[in-house]
């Protein structure tokens, strides 16, 4: 047989460049490599065992050599046979699934976050040192990375295959993922729920980093300030400070060292002080008033996006202290005792 | 000669048969006849027509998608009209297909008379069935004309209320009539099932048909009515505003993919319960026996439709349900496979010490065997929590789910019309085209659907327009697939079509099957039955058979 030259080289670089396996560049892809190959053992021994019987069982009483049937009712023994032994290897996939469920979904304490926010069609990612990114992560290898996600508007899902890592983004919550990725190089990241128009537009690259290079890539893509920065700012300008100040006579509950802290409500429930808590209180505040104090505060919902809200829940994160803010406060006040000044002095 | 001996393993002369002078086809005649029916037989044949003049529209844009996806470009469609395509494609195969496929033609033609009643019992509800079907039906393609809509068949909110400006609403509305007729299908049948069975017809001595389309039937009239609130709130959203699903108003966009799933997981039940009774009727005919173990297959057609209710959840495990209720979703999941794995069994087993024949319908019920274990066991693969992060929401899943419901529901349909194909209409089908249909269907289904399991374990999402390069092998392999199936599935309706006229004429009993249905003449009599038979026999009693057949002869004779 003779084929063109041409068109064997164009099949030879095709089917090189074709994938057949995913790469497994974290932690946990080996975990759940293992799971899927169990799996695969089960369907192909599951497959053969019922091809088998139909395929033997049709060879060996087809009417030519079986021209009478014999009549069976049923048997017990077969048949809790084959209901004892799938259900104990559905059992077994069941816990094994829910172990390696649980540990995609823990993420370690000293992981660092990265905040993910996703709209149609792009995903935003902050760092909290102020690296701004569209479509693209960078992450240093050898490290946990959580991820703290919300959309701005529909469903979408962060999905890094590679990684054997995904989760549903989901507009006014927050939801995490977390990873360690083991391997520099870069990675496909796709919207994997269905979101719209330009759906399959909505991807991007995941480039992980030796711990060098990423500190390099850190220390030149800062812009700007850091989101606790922003935060800051969006706090005083937003007048939070005027009631959150700490001070003895606030009309707010103080904010400096709360996070991570158990807080009691006015309904007498306690709250663990998250991410998800501080930007449900923001939004929502009447559903969340602290113990002894008057639910006064007024909804922020539409008046900060959420990048802004990315950046006060940072703010209000890393808030050790109140020192700053009654700085602030001073400032202000003193500024509008100094504008008044002049006005008071009539001749 | 032992009873057993007996059995008749010849099929009759057909050349001797002739077609019933008298029957539901010719009783009456004119268009209007036909539209203002109160027939079973009659209606199943109205449902026969329009599902599939449904089953080539969807066809049609599994085409385009697949010729879209033969090349990494998105270059032969507008990413919305990719999204459009795809969109119909699983609103019309799902709801104007799938659900009404085997329970509205065959269920309806066959029900009855394997009962031995002359008709369902309510002959008008069955009527206005078809005619909410049909307005259901033309809403879609309303729909469709005027311009499509794309928000993919499972109407995720908040995109399906605020992001789009499709014909959501008139989509909705069509899927909403149409649930309609999917439950006055299922209280038709409940009733019928437990009021009208002929004097002797006790539960157990029903044909398993009969059982997977009750276990069906109690799904479509528990269930639906969910989706009809869902999709009632999904309009109301999207037109005034109400905010049930909406964040920034309160609602919570979770709470539409619990209400969502909650009839749509119980639609596959509802979807491939049927399919089941037909795979049990054709088994247990080719190879002569009894279906093995009866009871335990009639059983988990019930287990199937009860355990089917409380596994929703299983559709949201990377959605941030809690943790704990993932846990009991994926033991419920790994627990309604036990049912399916045991009826896969049953009907192996029911091969053992049978006098096997190859026909057709047996092809395609080998077919659905092969298929639906692959379908079954890639469930569990899903069903699987920490497995399901990385298969979910890609091509892993769309191929899940077309092996369950076009590798195991349509071969089934297919395996069921050419099964009863003589009874309905009084003539066969050409038995060597048909074959190599089956075979050409199977071919082009494995060619089709294999790449995309391996397609998702790379992480290929779904419902994409374009994808990177190094997919493409596997995309040409299952476009070049999907080629060979569709010529697999406009052969049946080649010469079904020409058998109408053209075919040889089957005879009341040309597999020599033991139902009630096989008993009467083919095609029937409007009435079913001169008189109500008197039924004093199990179900697949081929001894009864032989016996009944060798006293005819001595009274003929």
């Amino acid at each position: 047989m003779h084929i063109s030259p041409v068109l064997w080289q164009f099949l030879v670089k095709w089917l090189n460049a074709s994938a057949l396996f995913p790469r497994e560049a974290s932690t946990i892809a080996p975990y759940t490599d293992a799971l899927y190959f169990f799996l695969l053992a089960i369907t192909i021994v599951g497959v053969t065992l019922v091809g088998g019987l139909v395929i033997g069982f049709s060879v060996r009483y087809r009417k030519e050599r079986n021209p009478v049937a014999t009549h069976i009712e049923g048997s017990t023994l077969l048949e809790a046979t084959w209901t004892i032994i799938p259900l104990a290897l559905f059992l077994i996939v069941f816990v094994w699934g829910a172990l390696l469920y649980f540990r995609i979904y823990t993420p370690p304490v000293n992981s660092m976050n990265v905040y993910i926010i996703g709209k149609q069609w792009m995903w935003k990612a902050e760092h909290p040192g102020g690296q701004h990114e569209i479509n693209a992560l960078h992450v240093p290898i050898g490290r946990p990375v959580q991820l703290t996600m919300i959309s701005q508007d529909v469903f979408h899902s962060f999905s890094i295959p590679d990684y054997r890592v995904k989760r549903e983004v989901i507009p006014g919550r927050y939801s995490t993922v977390w990873f360690e990725a083991t391997d520099p190089g870069t990675y496909h990241l796709f919207c994997t729920q269905y979101c719209g128009t330009l759906h399959a537009g909505m991807i991007g690259q995941i480039t992980a980093l030796s711990p060098e290079d990423y500190e390099k890539w850190t220390r030149e893509s800062v812009s700007g300030m850091s989101l606790a920065q922003n935060g800051e700012r969006l706090f005083n300008s937003l007048g939070c400070n005027a009631c959150h100040n700490g001070q003895a006579a606030a009309r707010g509950p103080n904010l400096a060292g709360v996070y991570g802290s158990r807080v009691q409500q006015a309904d007498g429930s306690q709250v663990l002080v998250n991410d998800a808590y501080l930007r449900d209180t923001i939004l929502n505040p009447s559903q969340h008033v602290v113990a002894g104090y008057a639910p006064i505060m007024p909804t922020y919902q539409g008046q900060v996006s959420e990048d802004g809200l990315i950046d006060l829940v940072e703010y209000i994160k890393n808030l050790q202290t109140n020192y700053r803010n009654e700085q602030t406060l001073t400032t202000s006040q003193s500024n509008q005792a100094a504008t008044a000044a002049p006005g008071t002095v009539k001749p | 000669m032992s009873a057993t001996s007996s059995t008749i393993v010849n099929l009759p002369d057909q050349s001797s048969a002739t077609l019933p002078k008298r029957n539901y086809l010719n009783n009456e005649h004119g268009l209007m006849s036909w539209l203002l029916t109160g027939d079973h037989k009659r209606i199943a044949i109205l449902y026969l027509i329009s599902i599939t003049f449904f089953f080539f529209i969807g066809g049609f844009f599994a085409g385009m998608i697949r010729l879209e996806l033969l090349t990494p470009q998105p270059d032969l469609m507008a990413s919305d009209t990719y999204n459009k395509m795809f969109s119909l494609h699983g609103i019309i195969m799902i709801f104007l297909f799938l659900v009404p496929s085997v329970p509205a033609t065959l269920g309806n033609f066959l029900i009855p008379i394997m009962l031995g009643a002359r008709d369902l019992a309510f002959p008008k509800i069955n009527l206005l069935s078809w005619y909410l079907y049909l307005i259901g039906g033309t809403l879609t393609l309303a729909a469709l004309v005027l311009g499509g809509v794309d928000t993919g068949w499972t109407f995720t909110t908040p995109l399906s209320t605020h992001y789009l400006n499709t014909h959501v609403v008139t989509a909705a509305t069509a899927i909403f009539i149409a649930g309609f007729s999917s439950i006055f299908t299922g209280l038709n049948f409940i009733v019928t099932v437990h009021r009208m069975r002929a004097p002797g017809m006790t539960w157990f001595r029903m044909p398993l048909f009969v059982w997977s389309h009750y276990a069906a039937s109690v799904l479509m009239v528990l269930g639906t009515p969910v989706l009809a609130i869902t999709l009632v709130l999904v309009a109301l959203e999207r037109t005034i505003g109400i905010g049930v699903f909406d964040p920034s108003k309160g609602g919570d966009p979770l709470l539409f993919q619990h209400l969502f799933w909650f009839y749509s997981h119980p639609a596959v039940y509802i979807m491939i319960l049927p399919g089941f009774g037909v795979i049990s009727e054709v088994i247990s005919t080719f190879s002569r026996k009894r279906v093995f173990g009866y009871t335990a297959v009639a059983f988990s057609s019930v287990a199937i439709a009860v355990f089917g209710f409380f596994v929703w959840a299983h559709h949201m495990f990377i959605m941030g349900v809690s943790n704990y209720s993932a846990l009991v979703f994926s033991l419920l999941t790994m627990l309604v496979a036990v049912p399916s794995a045991i009826k896969i069994f049953n009907w192996s087993f029911t091969l053992q010490k049978g006098s096997i024949t190859f026909e057709t319908p047996m092809l395609y019920a080998f077919g659905f065997i092969g298929l639906f274990t692959i379908g079954g066991m890639t469930g569990v693969f899903l069903g699987g929590l920490g497995m399901d992060i990385h298969l979910t929401e890609t091509y892993f899943i769309v191929a899940h789910f077309h092996f369950v419901m076009v590798g195991g529901m349509l071969m089934a349909f297919l395996a069921g019309v050419h099964f009863w194909w003589p009874k309905m209409t009084g003539r066969m089908y050409p038995e060597s085209l048909s074959k190599l249909a089956a075979v050409t269907t199977f071919i082009g289904f494995n060619l089709t659907f294999l790449p995309q399991f391996i397609l998702g374990y790379l992480g290929m999402p779904r419902r994409y327009h374009a994808y990177p390069p190094e997919f493409q092998v596997l995309n040409v392999l299952s476009t070049a697939g999907a080629t060979v199936l569709g010529v697999g599935y406009l052969m049946p309706l080649i010469y079904l079509g020409w058998s109408l006229k053209y075919g040889a004429i089957a005879g009341n009993n040309p597999w020599q099957a033991t139902g009630l249905e096989w008993q009467i003449q083919s095609p029937p009599l409007t009435e079913n039955f001169i008189e109500i038979p008197i039924v004093d026999h199990e179900a697949y009693d081929y001894e009864w058979l032989a016996n009944k057949t060798v006293n005819e002869v001595t009274t003929v004779g």
